[in-house]
């Protein structure tokens, strides 16, 4: 059937997943079809795992469109991986590092032993032709030094010149370059400079370069520290999934895992791709996703997500999204996306950065101008000096790195929290929040009403009556029905028969069950039927309404037999939660459509002070426009779909999802776990984040404002300092190493809990 | 002398003014896919080396999308993330590996594309 590919040096070898192909016979006529095409050597279809190898040099879209054209669809594995991707990207990173570590060596092996001598007091002069010689021989080594450790910035700001546009490079280029064809100038033609100015800096050219190097090195290494979050996301996706195909249990890479694909996920292993639970049932860890600490349990008709870890038991789930659909593919997706985006905080630096190195350069010629034409003699030796150390010290990168490198770790450490940021306009906006509006339902309140209460009159059983009431209920439409219904189902409660089922508008149902009469409704159900309460029975449907409960009375044949109350719990931590945010200073409004006393109720409860009741869906955003009106930055919480006009008109909307929702389109930001805690994460972590970016900006205006005139020489008229090129360029190294490392300490944030 | 020396920095100065200011770039079209008159996707490979963008300066077609296709030859990590602030999309380039960069079709207007720190720049002017 399959032929055997023979072992062929041609390195040509592609591996195209098939779909569609569901019989054996299918087999042959692929094969048939890629070997027709022009190049291919062998075509080998693996059934059982769908897919096949193609030896020969051929374009891959063209293979496709062979098996397209015959009614299969065809992919390419050869899109690597995100996984793939990374590590590619991390052996590039070590052997880049290892090069710059490298090129610090030969700079400072030259360039220490030279400054040594000089603060030992060895003469850095040109005096005789003794020392022409030996000087001539070391500006050859420091060319060679240049060309080996070097090169890339002189390549760089050459390439850049040419362009018209200047950067870091073209600053160390010009200021190393210009401390040494000075000293050249210095030792080929001593004659040429006045003998007090017949000086050399070769050390300096080396130092430069040797710091620089070793600055670049560490800063890599730091910035490798700030995608940690992203990695460990990336880490999540399980390598093999165990597919059963044809009766069969395979193990096969995930990115063959096809939509519909049963796939097996025992103990202990991680689901590989999202979908559907059809069989058997176990809890899963989901924390690595949600940020939901406890695990979840799941059985047939449940979702699982890729990415999270089986704990206890054995499930088979449809393949629902695989590859890029996955909600872990696209969280990753969307956490890259806002780790690249600017907050507008970072505007002024960009704006800045356009103008920086050009504006540097007019300042280290104004500067040597000004030495040249005002300074004391050698005033030619303190020209060249200023100019290269202002040449060396301005620092874009500092400036440039300052904002991305602390979005880079904000946006992942919200991610590692279950809480996902759009965009760093998103991140900005959050932190400056002076209002919340809570929306009730499935925000404050877990969504699904429950059975809460049953008070028994008579002697009969809880369930029994449950029994009885869910069996009357089972043929209402209203949404509380559906609640007493679920309960019931939820302790296999049977329903019984129900004869002669009425619903009363505005009252309750009636119905015979075991030919007992049954009314189940509102007070004035019962005060119509002649029914009988007591005192007491009305003070506790008092207290439960006032409990934010809808409180039921439940009668047979003409007695009052239970009080039922039925209520959409209030999430356990949403008061603790809540408590946070007004800890914080935010103004904390609650929404709801409920009526005045109810939603009293709940307000109260969670310790809100301001509400809005009996809001249709459609005025929410109205309300959101009152608040901002008065002059607040207005967040709005959500579930994302029944409220998406205001989540939009909020300054910041905040989308509760369920752990799957991930791309919920009218939020700025998306909290994977149901929690309140997330939004106050949210917001904790915006406001570090983008304190952090304060401190970066700051340090970075600073050491260039500061440094800048330094370099120029502006404290020499008064204290006769002059800042040494060395020194300058050691500064340089360090300042955006010192950037990078600021941002990386946003790791240990932790958000307060509870 | 003095005179001579005070002359050349300040022509150097307006020579840097004009040099990086005032200057205005050559744009580089983006060619229509498989040469086709009639297509509606442009197609422009840039590679990223040495600090710069080449082309740099890339102009487009008016509802036109575009296929950039970079190719990262830097190895520093500075390259490695193109940026189009305003279409709000990123991509990590790999080393010594082409990726398409797909944009979807623009309103007349000058697009800027750079790196994180912006010591890689470039534009795109949609015509």
């Amino acid at each position: 059937m399959s032929k055997i590919i023979e072992t062929d040096p041609d390195p040509l070898t592609q591996e195209l997943i098939i779909e569609g192909a569901g019989c054996a016979s299918c087999v042959g006529k692929i094969e048939t079809a890629l070997n027709e095409v022009k190049g291919v050597k062998h075509a080998a279809m693996n059934f059982a795992l769908r897919t096949v190898t193609v030896a020969g040099s051929v374009d891959t879209a063209q293979l496709i469109q062979a098996v397209e054209s015959i009614g299969y669809n065809a992919t390419s594995t050869q899109n690597s991986s995100d996984e793939e991707l990374l590590d590619e990207k991390e052996v590039a990173e070590q052997k880049y590092y290892h090069k710059l570590m490298m090129q610090m060596w030969v700079g400072l092996g030259l360039g220490v032993p030279l400054m040594v001598y000089g603060l030992l007091g060895g003469s850095m002069t040109v005096n005789s032709p003794l020392e022409r010689g030996v000087w001539l021989f070391i500006g050859l080594l420091c060319v060679a030094v240049m060309f080996f450790a070097g090169k890339h910035f002189y390549v760089g700001a050459y390439k850049s010149f040419v362009n018209h546009s200047a950067n870091m490079d073209t600053l160390i280029a010009l200021g190393t370059g210009t401390a040494w064809l000075y000293s050249m100038v210095v030792v080929i033609d001593p004659l040429f400079v006045p003998e007090m100015a017949r000086h050399v800096y070769f050390e300096a050219t080396a130092m430069i370069i040797g710091l620089i190097n070793l600055g670049l090195a560490l800063e890599m290494k730091a910035r490798g520290r700030t995608s940690e979050a992203i990695k460990r996301l990336i880490g999540l996706q399980a390598k093999t999934a165990r597919v059963i195909r044809d009766q069969q249990e395979v193990d096969i890479a995930i990115a063959q895992v096809l939509l519909n694909d049963s796939v097996r996920v025992r103990p202990g292993e991680r689901v590989a791709v999202d979908g559907v639970v059809f069989e058997g049932a176990t809890s899963i860890d989901e924390s690595m996703l949600t940020g939901e600490p406890m695990p979840v349990k799941k059985t047939a008709g449940d979702e699982v997500v890729a990415g999270t870890i089986n704990k206890t038991g054995s499930i088979v789930f449809k393949a629902t999204r695989v590859g890029k659909d996955t909600a872990l593919a696209q969280i990753i997706n969307m956490v890259k996306r806002a780790q690249n985006s600017k907050p507008p905080i970072g505007r002024l630096a960009d704006l800045i950065s356009a103008y920086f190195v050009p504006v540097i350069m007019i300042i280290a010629i104004a500067s040597a101008m000004v030495w040249l034409n005002f300074g004391p003699e050698p005033s030619i030796a303190f020209a060249v000096v200023s100019a290269t150390t202002v040449l060396i010290i301005a620092c874009p990168c500092a400036l440039g790195l300052a904002t991305p490198m602390s979005v880079m770790v904000g946006v992942g450490k919200a991610a590692e929290a279950g809480v996902l940021i759009r965009n760093g306009e998103a991140l900005q906006t959050s932190s400056r929040i002076t209002a919340m509006v809570l929306d009730k339902t499935g925000t404050i309140t877990l969504g699904a009403p429950k059975v809460t209460d049953i008070l028994v009159v008579n002697d009969m059983d809880d369930n029994i009556i449950l029994g009885i009431i869910s069996s009357l209920e089972a043929g209402s439409e209203h949404p509380l029905a559906q609640a007493i219904v679920e309960s019931a189902s939820e302790k296999n409660l049977a329903l019984t028969k129900v004869e002669a089922f009425k619903a009363i508008a505005g009252r309750g149902v009636q119905g015979i069950v075991n030919s007992d009469n049954l009314f189940f409704g509102n007070e004035m159900l019962m005060l119509e039927q002649d029914i009988a309460l007591n005192k007491d029975m009305i003070a506790s449907a008092q207290q439960l309404a006032s409990a934010a409960k809808t409180p039921m009375y439940f009668a047979i044949n003409g007695k009052l037999a239970a009080i039922m109350a039925v209520s959409d719990p209030i999430k356990e931590d949403s008061v603790s939660a809540i408590q946070r945010l007004q800890g914080n200073g935010i103004r904390v409004v609650m929404l709801t459509g409920d009526n005045q006393v109810k939603a009293k109720a709940v307000a109260e409860k969670v310790g809100i002070n301001e509400f809005f009741a009996e809001v249709l869906p459609e005025d929410k955003s109205t309300k959101i426009a009152e608040l901002q009106a008065q002059g607040e930055i207005v967040g709005m919480t959500g579930d994302g779909i029944n409220d998406a006009p205001a989540l939009a008109l909020a300054n910041v909307g905040f989308a509760i999802g369920t752990g799957t929702d991930v791309a919920i389109e009218s939020a700025d930001v998306t909290l994977m776990r149901g929690s309140l805690h997330g939004l106050a994460d949210a917001i904790a972590i915006s406001k570090a984040t983008l304190r952090n970016i304060k401190q970066n900006l700051f340090g970075a205006f600073i050491y260039n404002v500061a440094g800048v005139p330094f370099a120029a020489g502006i404290l020499y008229p008064f204290f006769g300092m002059l800042l040494s090129p060395v020194i300058a360029g050691a500064a340089m190294a360090f300042s955006s190493l010192t950037v990078v490392s600021n941002a990386n300490r946003l790791r240990f944030f932790k958000p307060k809990e509870h | 002398m003095m005179l001579t020396v005070n002359l050349l920095g300040l022509g150097l100065i307006a020579l840097i003014v004009w040099w990086f200011w005032l200057y205005k770039p050559k744009l580089v079209k983006a060619k229509n896919v498989q040469d086709k008159e009639t297509s509606n996707e442009g197609e422009i490979t840039v590679v990223v080396e040495d600090g710069v963008y080449q082309p740099a300066h890339i102009s487009i077609n008016e509802n036109n999308s575009v296929r950039i296709n970079f190719i990262r030859k830097d190895a520093s990590p500075c390259a490695a993330t193109v940026v189009f602030p305003d279409l709000d999309i990123s991509a990590e380039l790999p080393l010594n590996k082409p990726l398409v960069v797909p944009l979807p079709a623009m309103n007349k207007g000058l697009y800027a594309f750079h790196c994180q720190m912006k010591m890689y720049s470039g534009s795109l002017l949609v015509e």
